[in-house]
């Protein structure tokens, strides 16, 4: 009995040494991670500092720009910032408003919602997610419009001896001197591609690019359909030019009106030689197509501004056996011209036709003080070469530009 | 006079458009703005030009049956559906024929998109058959231009890397010689293209605000 009840004692007393154990390794660990959990966050980020604001120069006011230093928990610290607040009020002492909000590393914000003549204080604050710092206020600061954009003074700079240029070589036109022009294959051809709709008794198409007026390549476009127009009017072909943009229709139907009457065969014109299809580019193309099909021109002319409807005309007139002269300053529809046309006017060409095609000596002049602007440019680009090579880059920021 | 006015509008929205791009000051930018809202007003107006020479051109030729008279029925009829649905909202329950789900948009997406992506679908077909002309080397620069087009269209075609990409020396591989085309000689020949292109506008817009060209007035 005495050993049954000293086992049995034994029994408890280890049960209890155990459970004891178990309890205490389980408090230590349960202890153990209560230590090992993060803390909560209640430590803002610290505020960016070195805050200014100022009104954007070069600009039509209406903007204040800041720039900041950026908090030194900004990828760095305690490498806790996740974005940074703009706030902006009328009163240094507030109420501020946040008015946008940047990714951790901004260091400049422009503001464009300002009202000129107004004095605004901006704050930056640094946020973490949780808690944010802000930085004191900037000084006052008012938006204004500028008188000049410095920016751009290289280009008045250039613009104003590229002008000159040209008007020098105008007046020495003007006083009758002969000047050397180049041959351009693509307008010599206008009037053998003309001549040859006479000959067969077929019409000319005339395509002024799917841009509206307000782009210069439709403006040059229209200036050589007065000349194509002209000669149309004096061979009595027929002419039809379908357009895309209802300006260019009342423009064009001004530009061929008037060649007719020069060219003596005000009766040869009708308002339907140009006439309007659709404002959608492939639209239009399906229809000038369609036109180009039915009609087999002799000659068509596209010139002005053209995207990707280039190729689906041109291919379309190769296949009706049409002689083609295409213009256009698109470099990317250039190669597709070239490829499917008898004549392409490669960029300045085109802006030279209206000159070339009337010989009007003025007009000619103007294309010389071109040339004269393209020697000077190469010699900036030879020399920009050399320095650039050299390592010498302050010479190519001249000609930078926004 | 009919000449004069329009070279004294051109000359002086010129002036005006030049000066506003070096001052951005008033009222040099407002009279700029000012131009430009009477560009959208006068392309509105002309837009009603556009579309009644549109019905009077087709209606002309449905009269007449000239040649081709059925498609001019089948554009009539397109303007005055779309136009009929757009214009009075029919067959839809939203307030604008531009929402989902309206007629007006149903027609968008099942027959005008369609087509549009049809039209220039075709454009594949044609730049087989304009490659096919200009890739024959006839002479030295069509030879040329066959050799670099074989470089970049391989170049830019995994099939090109999967034939090349076992050759150590990166610049023979084909995508780095299609690389090396376009950004160098391609962006050079691009560059010149564009400095040309620039200085024709300048000598055109010129020559059009010191009312030299007038050609586009009918003019020499």
């Amino acid at each position: 009995m005495l050993i049954k009840s000293l086992e049995r004692r034994r029994d408890r007393l280890r049960w209890r040494v155990t459970s004891i154990t178990v309890a205490f390794v389980f408090s230590l660990a349960l202890g153990g991670r209560a230590h090992a959990g993060t803390p909560q966050d209640t430590l803002p980020p610290a505020p960016p500092t070195g805050l200014i604001a100022f009104d954007t120069p070069n600009d039509a006011g209406g903007s204040i720009t800041l720039r900041w230093i950026k908090s030194p928990d900004d990828g760095a610290g305690a490498e806790d910032v996740k974005g940074y607040q703009i706030l902006r009020a009328e009163r240094r002492e507030g109420p501020y408003k946040v008015i946008a909000r940047l990714p951790a590393g901004a260091v400049r914000y422009e503001d464009a919602t300002t009202k000129d003549g107004v004095t605004y204080y901006y704050k930056v604050s640094a946020s973490d997610g949780v808690n944010s710092s802000e930085s004191p206020p900037g000084q006052a600061v008012r938006s204004k419009a500028q008188w000049f954009n410095f920016k751009r003074l290289n280009m008045l700079i250039a613009g104003i001896i590229l002008s000159l240029g040209i008007i020098y070589f105008i007046s020495k036109a003007r006083k009758g001197e002969e000047l050397y022009i180049r041959k351009i294959a693509g307008l010599d051809a206008v009037k053998e591609a003309v001549g040859r709709a006479t000959e067969m008794g077929r019409k000319v198409f005339f395509i002024p690019g799917i841009l509206d007026l307000d782009d210069v390549q439709t403006i040059a476009g229209l200036s050589i359909l007065g000349q194509v127009a002209r000669l149309t009017a004096e061979y009595g072909t027929e002419l039809e030019v379908p357009v895309c943009r209802s300006v260019v229709m009342v423009t064009g139907r001004e530009t061929v009106k008037e060649a007719y009457l020069d060219s003596g065969h005000p009766d040869a014109y009708n308002d339907e030689i140009v006439h309007y299809m659709t404002d959608d580019q492939f639209g239009y193309a399906a229809g000038v197509d369609g036109l180009m099909l039915r009609e087999k021109p002799a000659a068509i002319f596209y010139q002005g501004a053209f995207y990707a409807e280039s190729l689906i005309l041109a291919e379309t007139g190769f296949s009706v056996g049409a002689i083609q002269i295409a213009g256009t300053a698109m470099p990317s529809q250039l190669p597709f011209f070239i490829t499917a046309c008898d004549y392409t006017l490669i960029g300045e060409e085109l802006f030279a036709a209206s000159a070339y095609l009337s010989r009007e000596p003025r007009a000619l002049g103007s294309i010389k003080g071109q040339d004269l602007g393209k020697a000077i440019i190469l010699i900036i680009l030879g020399l920009g070469v050399i320095l650039e090579t050299l390592g010498i880059t302050s010479f190519s920021q001249l000609f930078t530009t926004q | 006079m009919r000449r004069e006015i329009p070279l004294f509008i051109t000359a002086t929205t010129g002036v005006i458009f030049i000066i506003a791009y070096f001052i951005p000051h008033r009222p040099v930018n407002q009279i700029q703005q000012l131009f430009l809202a009477w560009l959208y007003i006068i392309a509105a107006f002309a837009i009603i030009l556009g579309v009644l020479n549109l019905l009077l051109v087709n209606g002309d030729k449905i009269y007449k049956q000239s040649k081709g008279w059925g498609y001019s029925v089948i554009i009539i009829l397109s303007f005055l559906v779309m136009a009929g649905i757009g214009t009075f909202n029919l067959g839809g329950r939203a307030t604008s024929p531009l929402e989902e789900g309206t007629s007006f948009m149903w027609l968008f997406y099942n027959v005008y998109y369609p087509l549009s992506s049809t039209v220039f679908a075709l454009l594949a077909f044609f730049v087989a058959s304009a490659s096919f002309r200009a890739f024959r080397a006839r002479n030295k620069e069509a030879a040329l231009l066959l050799v670099a087009a074989f470089f970049v269209m391989l170049g830019r075609v995994p099939i090109g890397n999967y034939l090349t990409s076992w050759i150590p020396l990166k610049w023979l591989q084909l995508s780095t010689i299609a690389n090396w085309i376009m950004a160098y000689p391609n962006m050079a020949a691009q560059r010149a293209i564009m400095i040309g292109i620039a200085l024709g506008i300048i000598s055109t817009s010129l020559r059009l605000i010191l009312g030299i060209e007038k050609s586009y007035l009918g003019g020499e």
